[in-house]
């Protein structure tokens, strides 16, 4: 692929939108080409400029109660000259109900959907960043006896990173990263030429994105990459990669591992 | 009320008047519950509301004069002079209201698909269900609204830096 392919598919690529094969044409691009990494960056960061700046109309608490009482069911008295007549209405109420029930339950599924791909979109993100920076981690090492020291007194929580000797797997290093105001551990590893970012941050009640980050559980495949997520002793881990399912889940296994230790 | 604060926010981005907006949102869920029995289940309830607000904007007064020609992808649409540099968008130094300023600045059928894209976060599928309008259109619809974007946020950069 050459940049100006590359440049005519990134908006698709950042929207999640490219089927498998132009999404790892792109990847293959990006992981080489370092002015297609920035562009790539700018636009993913241009849409969430976007979405943080457009949402900006509220509503007046007059407006939904006046739609809502036009909606809404009017009630009446069972000795006015009308509840006869409303016994008519009861079929047409119920529908109502049931229809505002259904829209209910479609509306919390989109938020819960709306809510995790939120969170998923900011770990990709991050993942993407580090792997286009030509400094990806701050602190360089295989050795996991320097990597989790490092974040003493940077992070409110601790954490294990388990042994690799006879695993694929290779540490690369870590960072701290952001998410919004909570602080968190980046982990990157290395199996072959894939990379793996493994993000831990503290799953408590006073998180501020924790109702998001919470939602994130379990194996999922978002723009591409495979992803795992799982709670342990109070910490939420997830793991993004380009690599299969499999090689994500088995660097999960060994990272849950250790956290039970 | 489902739906009731984002279909709000779209409105007045639409309209650009908040009382107009009002009627909006009033009318999309008048027609929405009045017309429940056309929608079919499986389809995209949230794609189905949008279109109504959209249709609704589209029959009204401000709609008619921004919209002569939204359909139209032959037709060379009018796109703000474009010196995008990697040096002048430093996103993350661009303000909020300067974004929002790009945005009502931009042509009504650039601001709207970039809106379901970005902030309501719609599939292309579901945003060509909204315009009534197949999935390549959207692209390269989105394409042209996000270069006329970044455009008028180098301009800005550039006009700052002055």
């Amino acid at each position: 692929m050459n940049c100006e392919l590359c440049r005519n598919q990134l908006d698709a690529y950042v929207d999640g939108e490219l089927a498998q094969q132009d999404f790892a044409a792109i990847e293959s691009h990006i992981g080489e080409c370092h002015a297609c990494a920035a562009e790539a960056l700018r636009r993913m960061q241009l849409k969430r400029a976007t979405r943080d700046a457009s949402q900006h109309f509220t509503p007046s608490p007059e407006l939904r109660a006046q739609i809502g009482g036009i909606i809404a069911p009017k009630p009446t008295s069972p000795n006015s000259p009308n509840s006869q007549r409303s016994l008519l209405w009861r079929p047409a109420f119920a529908a109502v109900c049931a229809l505002l029930i259904v829209v209910a339950v479609s509306s919390m599924l989109l938020m819960h959907h709306a809510a995790r791909h939120q969170a998923m979109s900011e770990i990709l993100d991050l993942h993407v960043a580090t792997l286009a920076s030509p400094n990806p981690v701050d602190v360089v090492s295989t050795d996991r006896h320097t990597v989790k020291p490092w974040f003493q007194g940077k992070l409110p929580f601790t954490f294990n990173l388990p042994e690799l000797q006879n695993s694929p797997y290779r540490l690369l290093g870590g960072k701290l990263v952001y998410f919004h105001d909570d602080p968190a551990a980046q982990l990157l590893f290395e199996e072959r030429k894939h990379r793996f970012s493994v993000f831990i941050v503290q799953d408590t009640d006073s998180a501020l994105l924790k109702p998001a980050f919470s939602k994130l559980s379990g194996q999922s495949r978002e723009r591409g990459f495979s992803a795992e997520s799982w709670n342990a002793g109070g910490l939420r881990c997830t793991i993004v990669s380009d690599a299969a399912a499999y090689d994500v889940h088995q660097l999960a296994a060994l990272m849950r591992s250790a956290q039970s230790q | 009320m489902p739906l009731f604060d984002q279909l709000y926010n779209f409105a007045c981005w639409l309209a650009g008047d908040r009382t107009a907006a009002e009627d909006l949102v009033q009318e999309t869920f008048m027609k929405g519950l009045r017309g429940f029995s056309s929608f079919r289940q499986g389809t995209n309830f949230r794609a189905w509301m949008y279109r109504i607000l959209r249709n609704a904007f589209l029959n009204s007064q401000a709609g008619l004069r921004a919209t002569v020609s939204l359909d139209d992808e032959d037709q060379a649409t009018l796109e703000p002079e474009t010196r995008e540099t990697p040096e002048t968008i430093l996103l993350a130094q661009v303000e909020q209201d300067t974004i929002r300023a790009a945005l009502a600045e931009l042509p009504v059928q650039y601001r709207e698909i970039i809106l379901l894209c970005d902030l309501e976060e719609m599939t292309y599928s579901a945003i060509g269900e909204t315009l009534a309008i197949p999935t390549g259109t959207v692209m390269s619809r989105l394409s042209r609204a996000r270069r006329a974007m970044r455009g008028l946020l180098a301009a800005q950069a550039a006009k700052g830096a002055k």
